[in-house]
């Protein structure tokens, strides 16, 4: 067992009218990968911030080797060793690798920007995070996993210590998350430490030395590397056994609600799509990350209209060209970006649940208010939205509580089929389970639901079939029955199934 | 708030501001400038902005006379054109916005440039008006008012804002079509991916403004009388963009109130009516009280906004 090299000790933070931290513990050892798992709002990105100096701490201490810190800002964190990386990358797309690493901390010589040592320091760490690319290329040619590969040396040119990541694989894809995992693994061995966040809790099995559970701003517990199992460290968050996460029963399957023929995606004009989905059947979309399944749902739902191909809804057949037009034929998209293109982040949750119902319960041009009160009331009820009134804005909501808002305006339109493109990313454990309780609902009612996830797990649990995509088409689909990890891996990596079923 | 102040402090340093007939043409300037900044908030509501509103003004105004006595139109025809220009004017700038995706500030500084250069060819670059007689019931529109006590009287131009003002309100607080153009202007991916037709609803919002500058072009000229087309209307646009900013409009979109742009134009033209009559007060310092009372309202206006975030999220 190391020395400690970095320590937390009942550390409270309050905002106003919250407790976002009260009295934690966290210890970090040399060469450590310590996960940091909680529900939202549990308080773990505030503890985050106060050790990369970006917000004090109100109560409590902070050691750094034994000595107490105090840090008033990002700089002086950094110089004690400690480098947080972003869920959202802070780098600038514009501007090259090596002037992204040391952008704010540019060598000089003679008053100049030393380029020369920038170029020899950027070659140095890129090569220690085994980032094969060139230090002047511009980043926005590189994809995400390569730039979070960028942020990690610009961490280490700082010659951090301790390095924090929060949800560092929320955007990448499996073989990008993969090539992550061996560099924490590879940093863990030079005797640098990793503060890991994350709640996708398959990867904190395989990364983590030690799991820290935080849960409404306090200790939940912790688990050694031998007890580290994903009931425990589900136990912890929620505070209870989630025995059965996936409850689903056996659904009756109607008629053929959402007919695909032949379509063409922008993105991926050489592949046609064809598949169906029945009436209260729950339909899976695996694959990687850039496979093209969100956009065979833009496409599906006129953000994007499809270059052909036939989309029958309704009897209603032909390729949606708006989405208003996909949304008369009785289609719904939840989309992956939440806060971009699913809420009105600054209006009230009563007006964003009626938005896309409001045409139709209007009186001549008039927004019929008693209506959409009422609606409000009903949806609030029905799925269970936690917010202080309908006037609150959307943008006060947890992660949670603003897809059900998301879900509420597609609701209200009663659509036979419901796209949604991942739909629990980002939102905590609990809610997750309600989300996939409604979807289960939604079936049940005997709306179609297709559902885009990253998550193989989630696919496996509510999915009564799945769509495995990979690189523009679908290589394969794969019935309840069949459904294994190694399964939709091959289809989704594009190798062909050894012994199809 | 902001409006009671300039007003107090203006009655304090001016016996002659409370006078009727300056009250009265407090309200008639209220009521030309506020028809332009009424239909500037529609636009910057929807995130977009409109920097051609003074040569729409100068367009139109010039050319009303010019077609009415130049060429012996009938008023009535003339000023039905009046209001197609505005119209045409904005569906061109809605189009490019939303087809082509050129950026409102550069479409109608271009327009800015444009439609008074067009004046100037057309009018030779001559003095337009309507002379001293013959028009007098036509200009009524703009000149005219009804009695009240003393010499104080509500101006024409003051009732048709009242009237474009209730219109305005209704439009964006009771229909579904203002709801949308609020909605869009926060986030207008959403609302498209909501169902909503977002292309005509901003193609909408830019046509509301061109026609209400062209009605306020006309009755500044039948008010007025006369117009030079080469400066009539200069700096109009950001007198209107001032006025809605002053009344709680955000240039990010989505924010503002019918009332508030209102008040912000009448506090902008009180500040006027202020340097004129206060006599220590150069009037060749214009710009900069009113620059500077509309920067420091705009600070206030952040510090106030951090302060109710702060609120809502304890």
């Amino acid at each position: 067992m190391g020395d400690c090299l970095l320590e937390v000790r009942a550390v409270t933070k309050r905002f106003p009218g919250v407790v976002a931290l009260s009295g934690v513990d966290l210890q970090v050892r040399e060469a450590e990968v310590v996960a940091l798992i909680g529900e939202n709002g549990a308080g773990k990105t505030s503890l985050m911030k106060i050790l990369a100096g970006v917000q004090g701490a109100d109560e409590g201490e902070l050691l750094i080797e034994g000595k107490a810190r105090q840090f008033s800002g990002v700089h002086e964190a950094q110089e004690a060793g400690v480098a947080l990386i972003h869920q959202e990358l802070n780098l600038a797309d514009n501007l090259t690798v090596e002037e992204n690493m040391f952008l704010g901390r540019e060598p000089r010589k003679f008053g100049w920007i030393d380029q020369k040592l920038i170029h020899e320091e950027a070659q140095r760490v890129l090569e220690m995070v085994g980032l094969d690319v060139a230090p002047d290329t511009i980043l926005s040619d590189l994809t995400l996993g390569k730039q979070q590969l960028v942020e990690i040396a610009k961490a280490l040119s700082t010659k951090a210590r301790v390095i924090i990541m929060d949800e560092p694989t929320s955007s990448l894809s499996l073989s990008e998350a993969e090539r992550l995992f061996e560099v924490i693994c590879d940093l863990r061995q030079r005797g640098v430490s990793v503060i890991y966040i994350s709640h996708r809790l398959g990867e904190v099995k395989e990364l983590a030395d030690r799991v820290v559970v935080f849960r409404d701003g306090e200790n939940a517990g912790k688990l050694e590397r031998e007890e580290i199992e994903h009931d425990a460290m589900v136990r912890l968050m929620v505070g209870r056994d989630v025995s059965q996460f996936y409850q689903r029963t056996p659904h009756e399957l109607g008629e053929v609600a959402l007919l695909v023929k032949g379509l063409r995606s922008v993105e991926h004009p050489e592949h046609t799509l064809d598949f169906e989905v029945r009436a209260g059947e729950v339909v899976g979309v695996a694959g990687l990350v850039g496979a093209g399944r969100s956009e065979m749902l833009a496409a599906l739902f006129g953000a994007q209209p499809g270059l052909g191909g036939e989309v029958t809804v309704g009897g209603v057949t032909g390729l949606p060209r708006s989405p208003a037009e996909a949304l008369n034929r009785g289609l719904a998209l939840v989309p992956e970006d939440r806060k971009g293109q699913g809420l009105i982040l600054d209006m009230a949750v009563k007006e964003n649940m009626s938005l896309a119902s409001l045409r139709r319960d209007a009186k001549g041009p008039f927004v019929d208010q008693t209506k959409e009160e009422e609606l409000t009331k009903e949806m609030t009820e029905a799925l269970r939205v936690k917010t202080p009134g309908a006037w609150q804005l959307a943008r006060y909501l947890s992660g949670g509580n603003q897809q059900k808002i998301v879900l509420a305006k597609w609701l209200a339109l009663k659509p036979k089929v419901l796209l949604l493109d991942e739909p629990t990313r980002g939102i905590d454990i609990g809610a997750k389970e309600e989300i996939y309780l409604l979807m289960e609902r939604f079936a049940k009612e005997g709306m179609a639901v297709l559902f885009v996830s990253s998550e193989m797990e989630e696919i496996m649990g509510v999915a009564d079939r799945a769509l495995v995509m990979h690189e523009g088409r679908i290589s394969g689909e794969l019935g309840r029955e069949d459904f294994t990890e190694e399964a939709i891996m091959e289809l989704a990596t594009g190798r062909t199934l050894k012994n199809a079923s | 708030m902001t409006l009671v102040v300039v007003y107090v402090i203006t009655a304090f340093l001016n016996e002659n501001f409370l006078g009727g007939y300056n009250q009265s043409k407090q309200l008639e300037r209220t009521g030309l400038y506020g028809i332009l900044s009424l239909g500037v908030a529609f636009v910057i509501i929807t995130r977009g902005i409109d920097l051609s509103i003074g040569s729409v003004v100068c367009l139109v105004g010039c050319g009303l006379p010019w077609l009415v006595v130049r060429h012996g139109w009938h008023p009535a025809t003339a000023v039905g054109l009046g209001l197609i220009v505005g119209l045409v004017i904005g569906l061109f700038h809605g189009l490019l916005i939303t087809k082509l995706k050129l950026q409102p500030f550069v479409v109608t500084l271009c327009g800015l440039l444009i439609y008074r250069g067009a004046t100037r060819g057309i009018t030779d670059d001559q003095s337009q008006g309507f002379g001293n007689s013959g028009y007098e019931s036509f200009r009524e529109w703009g000149t005219g008012e009804i009695e009240l006590v003393g010499k104080f009287s509500l101006p024409y131009p003051f009732l048709i804002l009242v009237v474009l003002s209730i219109a305005g309100w209704i439009f964006l607080r009771k229909t579904i079509w203002g709801r949308y153009l609020f909605a869009l202007g926060n986030n207008e991916e959403a609302t498209r991916l909501s169902g909503v037709n977002t292309d005509r609803m901003i193609i909408l919002s830019y046509v509301i403004c061109s026609m209400l500058a062209s009605l306020g072009g006309m009755l500044f000229i039948l008010n007025g009388n006369s117009a030079q087309p080469s400066d009539y209307g200069n700096f109009f646009e950001l007198y209107a963009i001032a006025a809605a900013v002053l009344g709680g409009c955000s240039l990010r979109g989505g924010e503002g109130t019918i009332l508030g742009v209102i008040i912000g134009t009448a506090v902008m033209q009180l500040l006027k009516n202020m340097i004129n009559l206060v006599t220590w007060l150069e009037t060749h310092m214009e710009f900069f009280i009113v620059g500077l009372v509309l920067l420091v309202a705009v600070v206030m206006d952040e510090i106030a906004k951090r302060r109710a975030a702060k609120r809502r999220l304890g």
